[in-house]
């Protein structure tokens, strides 16, 4: 049994899963290792690690940044790979790796899916590969007993919406916002309803993501979703962390207040 | 998905309605000027031993070929009922027409630029403005095209309910380069029947600047059945192919996926994308519409690049020899000529795709001309 599927099965009734999202080589080689083991202590179930791209097409400025400062910093896969092998070896809670499809493509889609699976990876949202073109990614994912998350959005119809029910493996991404990452737009009466909707029409458990920057947020996502994805805010607060040691503290004590809002 | 969904299916259902067609036929003829002359380049065709035509898209209004998409794209956002327009521009022609084409039927206009671009094209950044668009710069990557197209779309994603993002080129996610093919397609349809009528017969070759490529699809397009015609796209070579610093997406590019493209691709062994260079803003893409990659696969097309160097001698030649000042994009395709004219028989007929005019270029000609003479 997978990891994610371990976790989904043994959560008990009414826990809500927090999954921080940390961009690898952020904010450098070294630091963001430590920060995905601060984050395991704080409480987090997942951990979602971002693969850097030259052009991240559905993230706002704060993962913009943060992917930008990585490449510099020179993560390419294979330093991503060795790193997330090294966290491996300390931590079991799942990886999801969340990236554009381009990198793989350079890799090698096969190879690379091979290579994550070998380093500890246990899955991967692809925002930019829609279900149409992920057929290979699919059932080579399968091949190597990993999970495939895709994206549902407040556009979507809902005969798109079991689509993706029926191609994620584990469990769906809900986008909470028409838009990008990190858009730090309040939540309302609609996003409440799509998620209800989502809560009809889906079979899988589902996280929310995009948008959800803090505790209140968290709290309000949870009622539908079974757990929240925070990203951009974890950038905001490490990039606003005097030091690098400084981000540490900062993210445990931020994902700390998350944490005990939810159930 | 669910925009381009709704997009492709009023495509479909719209667009190819013979009221559409009547009232954006109306509309390039009235508003663009068209059709657009198929002239003889006299001296040009001296010099080069050869006889060659110009398709003179610089005498559409706005001064390119990116009208004939707009009209098209903004007659089709208005039956959608979006009152909201955003574009991505990078030597400001697209943006111009798209400022200009919004004017003319009262809907908000925002256009995405690079800083980098806005620099170098400041005369179009003006006219925008005068003409009520707001001009964004985009400061992030690298501040030209592929970061405008970038932020573009993130603005789309975002504002889907009312905006319509009008795409400038044969590149992004489908129906986008269906769309502009179809609509640039009118260059092509142009030139053939001007040709019948003229010569009797079709010309022997077609050449046309290739960045994402519309100007090039939509002159190639209605000659694509005709195996005869030989076809010729010309990407910008920047400082050299060996350089690294070049836009030559399909002579030097690996397929690869960037804005929802699957198509050739400049990046590097950990697929992040490179940056491109050309002394043209409107060639300086680091991708290329899909439909050429297909071409150049299937071996319809050949695609072959120039240097920034030799579009410049182009652009200086053809200013003196027809009285034409073309864009810096369009020279890529006349230095080709000049370059390769042995290539056509001596009694080829050569169509070359004039896509647009040079005025907005004079900056960096004036510039560059310091450095290259």
């Amino acid at each position: 049994m997978s990891r994610v599927s371990r976790l989904l099965s043994a959560r008990r009734p009414g826990h809500k899963l927090l999954a921080p999202f940390f961009t690898a080589g952020f904010p450098d080689p070294a630091v963001w290792r430590a920060l995905v083991g601060t984050a395991a202590a704080a409480g987090a179930d997942i951990i979602e690690i971002g693969i850097p791209f030259s052009d991240p097409l559905a993230d706002g400025p704060a993962i913009q940044f943060s992917s930008h400062c990585a490449l510099r910093n020179g993560l390419s896969l294979a330093v991503l790979l060795d790193g997330i092998a090294d966290l491996r070896a300390r931590l079991d809670l799942p990886f999801i790796l969340m990236g554009y499809y381009n990198p793989l493509l350079a890799y090698g889609e096969e190879r690379f899916l091979e290579d994550a699976a070998a380093a500890g990876v246990d899955g991967l949202i692809i925002p930019d590969l829609p279900i149409e073109e992920a057929v290979s990614y699919r059932r080579a994912a399968r091949r190597q007993g990993l999970s495939t998350v895709f994206l549902v959005a407040p556009t979507s119809t809902p005969e798109r919406v079991k689509l993706i029910d029926k191609s994620s493996t584990d469990f769906v991404y809900a986008v909470t916002v028409t838009g990008v990452t990190g858009t730090g737009k309040t939540f309302g009466e609609a996003t409440d309803a799509y998620l209800r909707r989502l809560t009809a029409v889906l079979t899988r458990p589902f996280v929310a993501g995009f948008g959800v920057n803090g505790p209140a947020a968290a709290r309000r996502m949870a009622r539908y979703a079974d757990g929240v994805v925070i990203g951009s805010a974890l950038v905001e607060v490490i990039r606003s962390a005097a030091t690098k040691r400084q981000a540490a503290t900062e993210v445990g004590r931020f994902l700390d207040t998350v944490r005990r809002v939810l159930p | 998905m669910a925009a381009l969904d709704d997009l492709e299916r009023a495509y479909r259902g719209i667009a190819r309605t013979p009221e559409f067609r009547r009232e954006l036929g109306g509309h390039l003829r009235d508003f663009v000027g068209r059709p657009t002359p198929l002239y003889f380049a006299e001296r040009f065709s001296e010099r080069v031993g050869r006889a060659v035509y110009f398709k003179r898209e610089d005498l559409n209004h706005t001064g390119a070929h990116k009208i004939n998409n707009v009209l098209g794209q903004i007659l089709l956002a208005r039956r959608m009922g979006k009152r909201r327009v955003i574009a991505e521009t990078g030597a400001g022609q697209h943006g111009l027409a798209t400022a200009a084409a919004c004017a003319r039927f009262g809907l908000t206009c925002i256009v995405y630029m690079g800083a980098e671009d806005i620099v170098r094209q400041k005369p179009n950044v003006e006219k925008m403005a005068l003409l009520g668009a707001a001009v964004v710069p985009v400061e992030s990557g690298s501040r030209t095209l592929k970061d405008a197209t970038s932020e573009a779309l993130r603005d789309w994603v975002t504002n889907v309910r009312d905006t319509f993002y009008v795409i400038g080129s044969v590149v992004g996610p489908h129906p986008y380069p269906m769309i502009v093919r179809d609509f640039q397609s009118v260059i092509g349809r142009e030139t053939l029947a001007q040709c019948r009528r003229r010569f009797g017969a079709l010309p022997d070759a077609l050449v046309a600047c290739v960045g994402g490529g519309s100007n090039a699809i939509g002159l190639f397009a209605p000659f694509l059945r005709h195996d005869a015609v030989r076809l010729f796209g010309v990407e910008a070579a920047g400082l050299g192919l060996r350089s690294g610093r070049h836009a030559a997406t399909l002579t030097r590019g690996k397929p690869g996926v960037l804005h929802g493209t699957y198509s050739y691709l400049l990046y590097d062994r950990d697929g992040q994308v490179v940056l491109p260079h050309s002394v043209s803003a409107g060639l300086d893409y680091p991708g290329v519409g899909p439909e050429h990659a297909f071409l150049k696969d299937a071996g319809r097309v050949e695609y072959v690049a120039v240097t920034d160097r030799e579009a410049l001698a182009a652009f200086r030649l053809v200013s003196r020899l027809e009285g034409i000042i073309p864009a810096l994009e369009t020279a890529h395709a006349l230095a080709w000529m000049v370059k390769a004219a042995r290539r056509f028989g001596k009694s080829d007929r050569i169509v070359v795709n004039l896509s647009g005019r040079g005025d907005k270029d004079m900056a960096i000609v004036g510039k560059a001309g310091k450095t290259f003479r």
